[in-house]
């Protein structure tokens, strides 16, 4: 029997794995190998996949790796996979980008932004762990704070919470703004990337 | 959807004379009405002209109330805020005072500004629902329920400590198992405190590595009782002589001894309940 390359092995792991696999945890399942060449071989077996033009591919997401199928085959996976596909309503999207960006927020803070009440969309976003209470904010009343959960970043697809498309300036007609515009915001950069 | 975000400008005042043709559930707050009205009138957003768009404002929430809708009341707060806006627009300006550098803000500025922000994070939401999602365009090997490796709990497996939300959801989930049928049962033969609830939950633990959270509730287990250890759970948490934990999402809650368990009669004296 021959021995199995790296690349296989990390191979057959993430295969097996049943949610993104970080390089740390890669690392420590393979302790024989060095942390720059399990990192070298994801790399490898990441082009490899790419340049097979494979039906799954290797993506980075939730601060992992893991083997996800390409979009090209949507149509024809969507007829097997059972269940209805996750819809998002405008609201809950909305709630969530304001959630993303802005965490930690209290539900006033979202309400604010978004000039309707939010409690409901919340609740579904907590239901679906798309959103998680993070604790109670320090000031008078304690109001919860919330933030996005790992299973967001895996839903939709991100790296991590930096991988979040940049928020745009409205287009305007008038390129010249009478009050200054909001600088960019706070991506809530120590959001754990840990699984 | 981006598709949503299409159908919105075009449907509401078009072909006012005949009708309004409207599509109500596209409008997901005041914020998101008043863009649109800014939009469709292709007014500059940093220079509303207030009375224009605060008519037409009032116009929709008359046609919402015509056709028997329940009025939000955010919009209503809204429709305040736009005329008071307004109201201060028509008074004329009071002469800055001697030593006052700064320019009088104009009364429109904090509502743009939430336009502008509330924009921001609509259109980033839009872009969010139009990425490839997993279970929509992308698909992964659906082990989330931990098919292959229910089952196993070991220390190193990155377990997840539970959170408030998840461990009273599945106490719900316990609870609603219970037939609701014993209302007319009159109480009192069997009653249980927290601290013999606790007892029991340790000797059940005792000399095992970790058990089940279900296994908690097994058997024909009253609604008090059930309740009373779901307490002694807590309770135990909050002293930290029990660690809970769920090694996958939706998958079975362990309960483990956080301490190489000492003496547990010395546990009385830690609570309060003693």
């Amino acid at each position: 029997m021959h021995f199995p390359s790296l690349n296989a092995i990390i191979e057959g792991l993430l295969f097996v794995s049943d949610g993104p696999m970080t390089l740390d945890r890669l690392t420590e399942l393979l302790p024989d190998y060095e942390r720059a060449s399990v990192r070298l071989a994801v790399q490898e077996l990441r082009d490899d996949y790419e340049q097979r033009g494979a039906g799954v591919h290797l993506v980075e997401v939730a601060g992992g790796w893991q083997l996800r199928t390409v979009p090209e085959l949507m149509p024809y996976l969507s007829r097997m996979v059972k269940g209805r596909p996750a819809r998002f309503s405008q609201s809950a999207l909305e709630t969530l980008a304001i959630v993303a960006y802005r965490q930690p927020i209290t539900r006033q803070e979202i309400e604010y932004l978004r000039g309707v009440d939010t409690g409901a969309v919340l609740k579904t976003l907590l239901e679906k762990k798309l959103v998680k209470i993070l604790g109670k904010k320090d000031i008078p009343g304690r109001p919860i704070i919330y933030g996005t959960t790992r299973e967001f970043l895996e839903v939709f697809n991100l790296k991590d919470l930096k991988g979040l498309p940049t928020l745009r300036e409205i287009q305007s007609l008038d390129e010249v703004p009478i009050f200054e515009v909001q600088e960019e915001l706070p991506l809530g950069g120590e959001q754990r990337g840990e699984p | 959807m981006p598709q949503a975000a299409e159908t919105v400008p075009t449907s509401l005042f078009e072909g006012a004379d005949q009708g309004y043709s409207i599509k109500l559930d596209a409008f997901e707050g005041p914020l998101d009405l008043l863009l649109h009205l800014i939009r469709k009138n292709e007014v500059d957003i940093y220079d509303i002209p207030i009375s224009l768009i605060t008519r037409q404002y009032l116009d929709y929430l008359k046609l919402m109330k015509e056709l028997n809708l329940d009025l939000a009341g955010d919009f209503l707060v809204m429709a305040s805020t736009l005329l008071q806006i307004k109201s201060r627009m028509l008074l004329p300006l009071p002469e800055p005072e001697e030593g006052e550098g700064e320019e009088q803000e104009d009364p429109r500025a904090e509502l743009v500004r939430r336009l502008i922000e509330y924009q921001r994070y609509r259109d980033a939401g839009l872009e969010l629902g139009a990425r490839e999602l997993l279970g929509r365009e992308v698909f992964a090997r659906p082990c989330a329920d931990g098919c292959c490796l229910e089952g196993f709990v070991t220390a190193d497996d990155g377990p997840l400590e539970l959170d408030l939300f998840e461990l009273s959801e599945a106490f719900n989930q316990l609870l609603a198992r219970i037939p609701s049928a014993r209302a007319h049962e009159v109480a009192g033969q069997d009653t249980l405190s927290i601290v013999d609830a606790i007892n029991e939950i340790l000797s059940r633990l005792d000399g095992r590595e970790s058990m089940e959270f279900e296994s908690l509730f097994l058997d024909d287990i009253s609604r008090e009782r059930m309740i009373v250890t779901f307490l002694a759970l807590l309770e135990l948490c909050r002293i930290k002589l029990l660690k809970v934990i769920q090694n996958s999402r939706y998958g079975t809650i362990h309960i483990f001894p956080s301490v190489a368990a000492t003496d547990n009669d010395g546990v009385s004296d830690a609570l309060p309940f003693a």
